[in-house]
């Protein structure tokens, strides 16, 4: 087991997990965070689901990294997934790398870190393990499931295995089927990974080429206004051209800055994995090519959420999403938020889209409460 | 609640299926759900307008009616609402072809064109009406289909549509339109309310 993440909260599942590849896991752990006080009734459960780099942490600071947790505008007290009301878990990923069974844990059969060698996971996979956490809290319906990006593609996944486990559920600038522009991308930030020399060698990582992935990904979260905006041509020291390589320009310094950060705190491997398991992700095909189907038994009322500039997963995408509900006769609200944030905005300081949030939780949360009392 | 909302809601029976086109700020909506235990969805094109009806958690898509209602499957409401709307289509035709597929019924408003001040207004100003009801001016005034009460009875007839009910409203108040009285009610009322199907 890793060193670092060694102390964090996990439970270890003690049963039996059949992955889509086909391959069994048992004893696996999965480690989560919790915010927030749970009630008596066991009634005001969120479960947010991270994002491809995302983790447990979600607000606060991550005692890993000691930076602020990926959704700290929309997760705390007093904040649209409030935390004085609502008690949020939140696992790291299966495949993940902070604290989870995943490529850089051990394997008990070799002793070796298991690298490229564990299994190939899907989104699929991964909601069923967090399943587990569930359980064990003795939570049987929750409040809401909500996440953005792929924490939107696990909420739509969750809802189509679990129809009845969900009050509300909030997918938030996703898809629900990697389109090939998507695929494309991430194959980008894999092959960049591979082709580092320090791919799959014994103490070393491929730092260089984690880099890469994560500099080419980070441009597909941001919009090209938003970049243009902030960055336009400015230089990173006054004055002129340099003539050479060195990051001229502040977007690249930014860039290279972004990249350096990530591997960190990021494994590469677990970049691989996680990114396959998007890849993957095509729900419509689960249910035999008509993506209803994926929601027909379930009761949960949808918030779907998409962000004017985000050309990584459009509006267009999550309209897809809309459409199936509405063709099912689910309970669907449905609003795009202007941004000039891009696929990011859902991670940002986006007012109107956290009034939303908000909104729409409390919402649900009184009508829970209130068919209570009737 | 305005009275034409209250006379909409008359019309719908309890716990049916709604859903409401061009819903606003979901005042319908809200109303037919508390009061009526309706099951209620809604579209509405504004932005600002669909968050307040999430805020209020009412289930409401943003879009355009020329665009969305294909997505809904026949026969998949009991009412479709459409309040003061159809005027403001590019095919109001074919937004109606919609509404009648998705609903067993549907519930169409209109303001009246051959309201007898919009005739006196043309008459003696010369100028495009503004009343109450159609408040804008020419160049900026989103109905670019206006009827009246008979126009719409006409083309019912025409497109072979049941109409179920026909009421109309004037300061406030509410009454039948009748195949006798339709020639005089077209001149006294303000805005139809039809139920067809």
């Amino acid at each position: 087991m890793n060193n670092k993440t060694k102390n964090l909260k996990k439970l270890v599942i003690d049963q039996t997990l059949l992955l889509d590849c086909g391959k069994t896991i048992k004893n696996f752990p999965i480690a989560y965070e919790t915010y927030g006080v749970l009630n008596k009734n066991k009634s005001n459960g969120i479960l947010v689901f991270h994002a491809l780099t995302g983790d447990q942490f979600v607000t606060g600071i991550n005692p890993i990294t000691k930076r602020e947790g990926w959704w700290t505008y929309a997760v705390g007290p007093e904040k649209a997934i409030d935390t004085k009301k609502y008690f949020v878990i939140c696992a790291n990923v299966l495949g993940g790398c902070m604290g989870s069974f995943g490529p850089k844990e051990i394997n008990p059969e070799t002793n070796k870190i298991f690298s490229t060698t564990f299994p190939v996971i899907t989104i699929k996979d991964i909601v069923k393990a967090q399943k587990f956490i569930l359980d064990h809290l003795g939570i049987k319906k929750l409040l809401a499931v909500a996440g953005g990006s792929m924490g939107g593609m696990q909420v739509l996944q969750f809802v189509s295995l679990y129809p009845n486990m969900a009050h509300s559920a909030i997918p938030i600038a996703c898809s629900a089927s990697h389109s090939a522009q998507n695929i494309a991308l991430n194959e980008l930030g894999r092959q960049a990974i591979m082709a580092d020399p320090n791919w799959k060698k014994e103490n070393a990582t491929p730092d260089k080429g984690l880099a890469v992935a994560r500099m080419a990904a980070h441009i597909t979260y941001l919009s090209k206004q938003g970049l243009q905006e902030k960055f336009g041509r400015k230089l990173q020291d006054k004055g002129s051209l340099k003539f050479s390589f060195d990051a001229d320009f502040q977007i690249e310094s930014y860039l290279r800055y972004q990249g350096s950060n990530f591997v960190d705190r990021f494994d590469a491997n677990s970049y691989l994995y996680i990114t396959r398991a998007m890849d993957y992700f095509d729900l419509e095909k689960q249910f035999d090519g008509n993506l209803s189907n994926a929601f027909k038994e379930t009761k949960s009322k949808f918030c779907i959420i998409s962000f004017s500039s985000d050309w990584l997963y459009p509006t267009s995408e999550n309209k897809e999403i809309v459409i199936a509900l509405n063709a099912c006769g689910a309970n669907v609200g449905f609003v795009e938020i202007n941004s000039d944030k891009g696929h990011d905005s859902f991670l940002l300081n986006v007012p109107e889209f956290l009034k939303t949030l908000k909104e729409f939780l409390n919402s649900t949360y009184d009508e829970i409460n209130n068919e209570k009392r009737i | 609640m305005k009275k034409e909302f209250k006379v909409i809601s008359q019309i719908i029976k309890n716990n049916k299926r709604v859903l409401d086109v061009g819903c606003g700020d979901g005042t319908l909506m809200e109303y037919l759900k508390k009061n009526q235990q309706n099951d209620v969805r809604g579209l509405e094109p504004k932005k600002n307008l669909v968050q307040i009806c999430i805020s209020k958690g009412l289930p409401v898509i943003e879009g355009d009616a020329e665009k969305e209602l294909m997505q809904f499957p026949k026969k998949s409401f009991d009412y479709v609402v459409l309040s003061q709307t159809l005027q403001a289509f590019l095919n109001p035709d074919e937004v109606l072809n919609q509404l009648l597929r998705i609903g067993k019924q549907t519930i169409v408003s209109i303001p009246n064109f051959g309201y007898w001040k919009i005739r006196l207004h043309l008459l003696f100003k010369g100028t495009m009406p503004i009343t109450k009801n159609i408040p804008y001016d020419w160049y900026n005034t989103p109905n670019l289909h206006m009827c009246s009460i008979k126009d719409f009875f006409n083309f019912c007839k025409k497109k072979n549509i049941k109409i179920d009910k026909s009421m109309c409203l004037t300061n406030e108040k509410i009454s039948e339109i009748t195949n006798k009285n339709v020639q005089y009610k077209n001149i006294f009322s303000e805005l139809g309310i039809f139920l067809i199907e």
